[in-house]
């Protein structure tokens, strides 16, 4: 235990949490949403992120830069980052609806029981995966430096550079609008209404079909914007990028409480945390495993999550 | 129906074990008529084995590129009796080995193998090639213990970390004068076996270890430690796919020191996926002189052919394939016989000018072994100088 390395690199280490669990909120909202309306873990949530990743990617090709071009004015390195938050998002929304289409909508209207949904989001998890891999020969890419490394804030050692900051505000943004939009706009409402009772909703005149469709589309679109900033963070992106990333997306989802949106933003959150004060502590090499204990010791307390599932409740 | 089904079933899985017998009785008779008749051994393959695809394949490939040249080269010279190269893509992952290694070990026309390329697959894969008695030489598994695991077929082309290690820590602190290192490795079989190494040759100049796992992507917490420790070398004990995002973290964090790592991080993906700038400066070891200074004809003939400039390892991969091939060229058709035929080997490799002599225990003779430092400039990896033998 190395009490004094945690708390000498505290701000650092809860600055950088926060960062990498804005990340994992994001995605993890994607889980929560799916999950929330039809009690159906998304397995290939993790490779729209991926394909996220990507687009981002791509996206800064065309403006010609690349892991070795120097680093852009400001005004271009945010025009960049704000045309692959559009692209990426649009893309991944465009797989997540893909998936939808492909592997789940037909097994719903045969009446498939459960187990065959997860089968199938577990193939078109691999399926993606593999071509993805297969297209890019498994090979890692580099990502350009974008925005400048010296920090914009810096007081008493709480040091925040540029990235985390967009990264940070960029995700509390979208977080609060999407909250804003299931509680308070007339889609969001047929949302929780089908949540909460999909064949009363479906009675009551809601589009069941098209309610489905839209969660994926917003699913998708937060995982594009995470997958952004998981690009400027991580500095590269590879195919299968998304697998130990989705996984811990999952876990903070589950952490919060999954169905509930608010949950998957705190557990995200929580989960940034805690695996960085771990890693202080322990060494990184327990990183994961304090992490999951973390989980499994809260969910033998708070069987549903931190928040508790209730995207489907009347007042959630 | 579900009878039917069963018949089916029943049926294809039959007639799948009589072809796959009859297939196994056809390739062992080829198999005897090929040794017991001629003298010379036709229609044989050479087996590779190693990262063709994923993060680690810029290392790997220039290897196969090295052992393709020097079997075109004798194919050319042989066109009635070819010899073909059989690769095995193992992605560099550990867990894929076994299952490889055994397709390679049952095809009674492969008679030797070079490979596999990383510590942690031969640690799968040479059990069962020991099993199945095919001969290996590995141009770049550098864990020390690979030898020690009594497998007679086990045969290393290049230097072990226990002269890589230390010589990196050597050139740690008599080269680049530091006094504050920090030591990471990525708990693979190679990379901490080479980190535990340098550790003891940088003794008190440690002010921090610590591991990240393979795969991670996150790096804050480490780099965090990494920058308090204020270090100005970091020695990494891993490989590309880690080691490329790391620097690039330490990077953006604001972190000026110099990465140090072994051959694990000499490959061209280092350079591009983390960015000129970024890996500007940094230091990756390796047991191979330098490539592109090879002798004879092979630096032509590797860019005439690949168009690109040999990597490292491409020389060492040729010359060991070359001394399969002598092997073959001599009427050494079986696997008993190359593996003999390693034994009493002792001749120069023609592009690397090491003389291949191996042990008992399958280790190059020491007096052999060589270690240089090669430095990330300009986007590429530049031959620094020979760390001096300590």
């Amino acid at each position: 235990m190395n009490f004094s390395e945690l708390i000498r690199s505290f701000p650092e280490l809860t600055v950088t949490g926060i960062t990498q669990g804005s990340i994992y909120a994001l995605v993890a909202l994607g889980y929560t949403l799916v999950y929330g309306v039809l009690r159906l873990i998304n397995f290939a949530h993790s490779e729209v992120f991926m394909i996220g990743t990507f687009a981002a990617l791509f996206t800064w090709g065309l403006f010609g830069l690349d892991s070795n071009t120097a680093r852009p004015s400001l005004p271009v390195a945010l025009l960049a980052i704000g045309a692959a938050i559009v692209i990426a998002a649009l893309c991944s929304a465009a797989t997540a609806l893909f998936v939808e289409f492909i592997a789940y909508r037909p097994l719903r209207r045969r009446n498939a029981p459960p187990l065959a949904f997860l089968i199938t989001a577990i193939g078109a998890s691999f399926l993606l995966m593999e071509v993805v891999g297969t297209l890019t020969v498994r090979r890692p890419f580099g990502v350009p430096a974008l925005l400048p490394a010296k920090p914009v804030i810096d007081i008493g050692g709480w040091r925040v550079t540029p990235t985390q900051l967009t990264t940070v505000l960029v995700a509390v943004v979208m977080m609060v609008g999407l909250d804003y939009y299931v509680q308070r706009t007339r889609a969001g409402r047929g949302i929780r209404a089908v949540a909460q009772d999909a064949n009363t909703a479906a009675l009551m005149g809601v589009n069941k079909g098209r309610v489905i469709a839209l969660v994926f589309i917003l699913g998708g679109l937060m995982a594009g914007v995470a997958a952004v900033f998981n690009d400027i963070k991580t500095g590269s992106t590879k195919f299968n990028v998304g697998f130990l990333l989705g996984l811990k997306a999952f876990s903070a989802a589950v952490l919060g409480g999954i169905g509930n949106l608010r949950g998957a933003a705190l557990g995200g959150l929580l989960l940034g945390l805690v695996e960085n004060y771990a890693s202080a502590l322990f060494g990184s090499n327990w990183r994961d495993f304090v992490a999951f204990v973390a989980l499994i010791a809260l969910l033998m307390f708070r069987p549903t999550g931190l928040l508790g599932e209730s995207l489907g409740r009347a007042r959630a | 129906m579900r009878q039917n089904l069963v018949r089916v079933f029943g049926g294809v899985a039959v007639a799948v074990l009589l072809a796959g017998g009859a297939a196994a009785c056809k390739a062992d008779s080829d198999s005897d008529s090929g040794s017991g008749g001629s003298t010379k051994a036709c229609g044989l393959k050479i087996g590779f084995f190693g990262a063709l695809s994923g993060d680690n394949a810029g290392l790997v490939t220039p290897m196969k590129n090295g052992a393709q040249l020097a079997l075109d080269q004798y194919n050319q010279k042989n066109a009635d009796c070819k010899v073909e190269l059989a690769t095995f893509d193992s992605q560099g992952a550990a867990d894929k080995a076994a299952g490889l290694a055994t397709s390679a070990a049952q095809d009674t026309k492969i008679v030797a193998m070079i490979g596999p390329a990383f510590s942690g697959e031969s640690e799968n894969a040479n059990p069962i090639f020991e099993q199945a008695q095919l001969p290996s030489i590995t141009p770049s598994a550098t864990r020390p213990s690979l030898s020690t695991k009594g497998w007679k077929i086990f045969h290393r082309g290049v230097g072990n970390d226990l002269s890589q290690g230390p010589a990196a820590a050597r050139y740690i602190k008599d080269v680049m004068k530091a006094q504050k290192v920090f030591v990471v490795d990525d708990q693979s079989a190679y990379g901490a076996g080479l980190a535990d190494e340098a550790k003891k040759g940088l003794g008190s100049l440690v002010v921090g270890t610590d591991k990240v796992s393979e795969k991670q992507t996150d790096f804050a917490a480490i780099v965090t430690k990494i920058k308090s420790s204020q270090s100005t070398v970091l020695f990494y004990g891993g490989y590309t796919a880690e080691a490329s995002l790391f620097l690039k973290q330490l990077r953006a964090q604001g972190w000026t020191g110099t990465m140090v790592g072994g051959d694990g991080i000499n490959d061209t993906n280092m350079l591009s996926v983390t960015g000129q700038k970024d890996v500007e400066g940094t230091i990756a070891t390796c047991p191979c002189a330098p490539a592109t200074a090879a002798k004879g004809n092979f630096v032509a003939d590797y860019k005439a052919k690949f168009s690109v400039d040999p990597a490292v390892y491409a020389d060492v991969a040729y010359d060991l394939a070359n001394v399969f091939l002598e092997g073959l060229a001599a009427g050494k058709g079986t696997r008993a016989d190359l593996q003999a035929w390693l034994g009493s080997y002792n001749k120069a490799g023609g592009a690397t000018g090491v003389v291949y002599k191996w042990e008992a225990n399958g280790e190059l003779d020491p007096a052999q072994v060589i270690v240089w430092a090669y430095e990330a400039k300009a986007g590429a990896w530049a031959p620094k100088q020979e760390i001096p033998k300590g």
